[in-house]
């Protein structure tokens, strides 16, 4: 069966996150938020754990409710204010990964704090080398008494310099590239042998560097075997930023098509001028057609047959990078230089659609995916 | 294409190389290879250096002090300094306003401004576009009201380049109103240094600061300072406008682009090797080197004319497009072929001295603010569309 509707709970969620976004996440709040040390507003981080969103896609034994979909309302909402606060990475990257490895004393632990807000954590999986292979992990984690000691480089840890909880993957057996023989483990920052560079990030948030010499590690899951966990928290990751570049090319084409009403050359509004329009119906096409997928195929996400999950994550992926390419191009030069400035707000979803391409796998990334599932 | 050179064209090339090897200064060669900021000395001292040789202004009338070469110089002059790193010339005294006040202005015009463009000691910026006059230039408001020896200049232009380092502005702006806008525009140049003239800074996506805001209030601008006549400024702009769209087909900066990337690429890991390996991405690599190529025979048949002295015309247009357009390609492979390094934003790491180690490979820094940066260039020096209107309208006859 396939349904478009949300269900009533999901048309909750939407209705609160979107009012709140509306009424309470104006543009300056949030670019001086994003300047702020830690990128994000930890007032805001209570509320949206006061409002419930930092349970969303976690275990309702955690507490926690709503899949891949409940996800997508939330991301695209987020997409429309250009939310800086570390939702993704605290609760779907480290969150959902605790949900999906760690035993249930661990997830009763970490996850219990997260979702009150008492706690943000960050995945530290990528590597200088590793860009989108999800299995070149070459940090490493040796047993040292009854705990694990860690070495190694994570690279681009999103909002690593905030988190009091970092989930780290490291190598307890194999060679880098290989998918066995990859470990998770809870690592605290702030102990001895973690040095973590924290630096803003060209779309307004921040990420960290974070070096790993003989740091102690808990074990989170199964040893040697979290490739499979740490894939799924990718695929999701992916598909939560579909749905965020959603809602930031809502934004684009309503500011474009704003501008193109108000903006006058030669005497007539420049929306008048039939070039234009065409390339407006473009990118209109362009958004509408990244929704359907995603309206479509969201749900794929929770699917447990691996080959359908991942043929609907690159498939998003694919299709939500191709059209935010021409939104996002489109709307700045159809602007013209106003649309160049950083007063401006267009060029700042701008730059978050253009980071979004370089994450979680790129266009090519997932095509290669794709072709090899439809094989 | 293989060219074969004579031995003179040789001789040429080993010459213009010594000299780049002898007098360009290694850390503005450094900031240009690798992407950095650059101050204006850096622009200045290699334009310097280069008069010294009768090397700055090589493309003018030798009257003016041009270097009189064949275009296959100027085609291996281009090629030469660009891979030395050399920086390239702001177009704005050398590529835009010397030809107008060598082909319109007077004598006096002459003796005043073109030694220091030529000689690089005077910068100059473009008033052009305004708030409100963007694509349709000629829609300019900027007002020039004529008191005596003097005009009383009030308004505003924007996106004025490097205005807070310019010496002398040319301006488009508005002494007539009661007829054909085109009609009522005096083209005048303009000491900054006059009193009631301020330069406003205007931060850019990527953070930097290039271009500015220029308020004009009650700025007197001697009549001896004005172009040609009153309210033909029109005619004077559009000739300009031809001389900087062909300067825009910017290949040596493509060709250095593309070897950066190429570079890029050979140091990315990707499933089976290098990414430069990678035979989807060599495709990529493969096909804007084609349309490097493609705009640089274009560019090579221009040049002929342009040596024969003939004046740029709409075809600086298609160039203006392709050029732009390469250069937007050149820097959104550059992202993908740096994957999730190009999130960090770092911008102190542009600055040379900063020693610190980078966030990732020593070349990311850089990458993103210019895929930013350089959505501008389908924007400026009149907006892509612009160029097309005029292809249909001069060219096709539509």
């Amino acid at each position: 069966m396939l349904s478009f509707d949300l269900t009533d709970e999901q048309q909750l969620l939407k209705d609160s996150v979107e009012r709140f976004i509306e009424r309470s996440y104006p543009f300056d709040k949030r670019r001086a938020s994003s300047k702020s040390d830690e990128g994000f507003s930890r007032e805001h981080w209570k509320q949206f754990a006061d409002l419930g969103w930092l349970a969303v896609g976690l275990p309702e034994e955690q507490g926690g409710f709503g899949g891949a979909r409940e996800v997508a309302v939330l991301m695209e909402a987020f997409g429309r204010g250009l939310v800086t606060e570390p939702w993704l990475a605290s609760v779907l990257l480290a969150g959902g990964t605790i949900a999906r490895a760690g035993s249930a004393e661990q997830q009763e632990e970490l996850l219990g704090a997260l979702i009150a807000g008492e706690s943000v954590m960050a995945f530290a999986h990528g590597e200088p080398k590793s860009r989108y292979d999800i299995a070149r992990v070459e940090t490493t984690a040796k047993k040292a008494g009854d705990g694990w000691k860690l070495d190694g480089h994570k690279a681009v840890v999103l909002n690593g310099d905030a988190a009091d909880r970092l989930v780290v993957s490291a190598r307890t057996a194999g060679k880098a590239r290989d998918k066995e023989g990859i470990s998770l483990f809870v690592v605290d920052p702030k102990a001895g042998g973690v040095e973590v560079r924290g630096y803003p990030t060209n779309d307004g948030g921040r990420a960290a560097e974070v070096k790993l010499s003989g740091a102690a590690g808990t074990l989170l899951g199964a040893e040697g075997k979290a490739y499979a966990v740490i894939e799924e928290t990718i695929d999701r990751a992916a598909a939560a930023v579909c749905a965020e570049s959603l809602g930031l090319m809502d934004v684009l084409n309503a500011m474009t098509l704003d501008y193109s009403k108000t903006r006058e050359q030669f005497g007539q509004k420049i929306g008048a001028f039939q070039a234009l329009q065409h390339r407006m119906a473009d990118m209109f096409v362009a958004l509408e057609e990244a929704r359907s997928l995603a309206d479509v195929y969201m749900a794929d996400v929770d699917s447990d047959d691996l080959a359908e999950r991942q043929r609907a994550v690159s498939a998003l992926k694919v299709q939500c990078d191709k059209s935010a390419r021409k939104v996002g191009q489109e709307a700045i030069q159809l602007h013209g230089g106003i649309a160049m400035t950083d007063d401006y707000q267009a060029s700042h979803y701008f730059k978050r659609l253009s980071i979004i391409a370089r994450q979680f796998g790129d266009v090519d990334w997932h095509l290669d995916r794709y072709a090899a599932l439809t094989q | 294409m293989k060219i074969t050179y004579t031995a003179e064209e040789e001789s040429f090339r080993q010459s213009v190389r010594a000299f780049v090897e002898a007098e360009l200064d290694p850390g503005t060669r450094k900031k240009v290879l690798n992407g950095l900021n650059m101050s204006k000395q850096d622009y200045v001292g290699w334009h310097g250096k280069l008069a010294t040789r009768g090397w700055s202004c090589p493309h003018w009338p030798q009257e003016h002090g041009g270097a009189g070469w064949s275009p296959m110089q100027h085609f291996i002059f281009d090629e030469e300094t660009s891979n030395a790193g050399a920086p390239g010339m702001m177009p704005f005294g050398p590529d835009m306003v010397a030809p107008v006040i060598w082909t319109f202005g007077n004598e006096e015009q002459k003796k005043q401004h073109l030694p220091g463009i030529l000689s690089g000691e005077v910068w100059w910026c473009q008033g052009y576009s305004e708030p409100n006059s963007g694509s349709d230039l000629a829609s300019l408001r900027t007002k020039a009201e004529r008191q005596g020896d003097h005009y009383i200049v009030n308004g505003g232009k924007t996106w004025t380049t490097l205005a807070q380092w310019a010496d002398w502005m040319f301006c488009l702006t508005r002494t007539d109103s009661s007829g054909k806008k085109q009609e009522g525009i005096t083209f005048l140049l303009i000491d900054m240094k006059t009193p009631g003239i301020s330069v406003h800074p205007i931060i850019t996506m990527e953070g930097g600061h290039e271009v500015n805001q220029v308020i004009f209030d009650n700025v007197k601008v001697p009549v001896a300072n004005r172009i040609g006549e009153e309210n033909k400024g029109w005619t004077y702009a559009k000739f300009l406008l031809g001389y900087e769209r062909s300067g825009m087909a910017g290949i040596p900066q493509a060709k250095r682009a593309l070897a950066r990337l190429r570079a890029i690429a050979a140091d990315q890991e990707d499933a089976d090797g290098t990414l430069a390996e990678n035979p989807r991405f060599r495709r990529k690599m493969s096909d804007v080197e084609i349309q490097i190529v493609t705009l640089e025979a274009t560019m090579l048949k221009l040049l002929a004319q342009q040596v024969q002295g003939k004046t740029p015309g709409p075809e600086a247009s298609f160039i203006k497009i392709r050029g732009t357009e390469i250069d937007q390609l050149l820097t959104e492979l550059t992202m993908e072929a740096v994957g999730p390094y190009v999130a960090p934003f770092a911008p102190e790491a542009l600055d040379t001295g900063w020693n610190e180690e980078p966030i990732g490979p020593d070349y990311a820094a850089p990458v993103a603010p210019g895929y930013f940066n350089t959505r501008k260039v389908t924007i400026y020096g009149g907006s892509n569309e612009i160029q097309k209107n005029i292809i249909a309208k001069h060219v096709l006859g539509l």
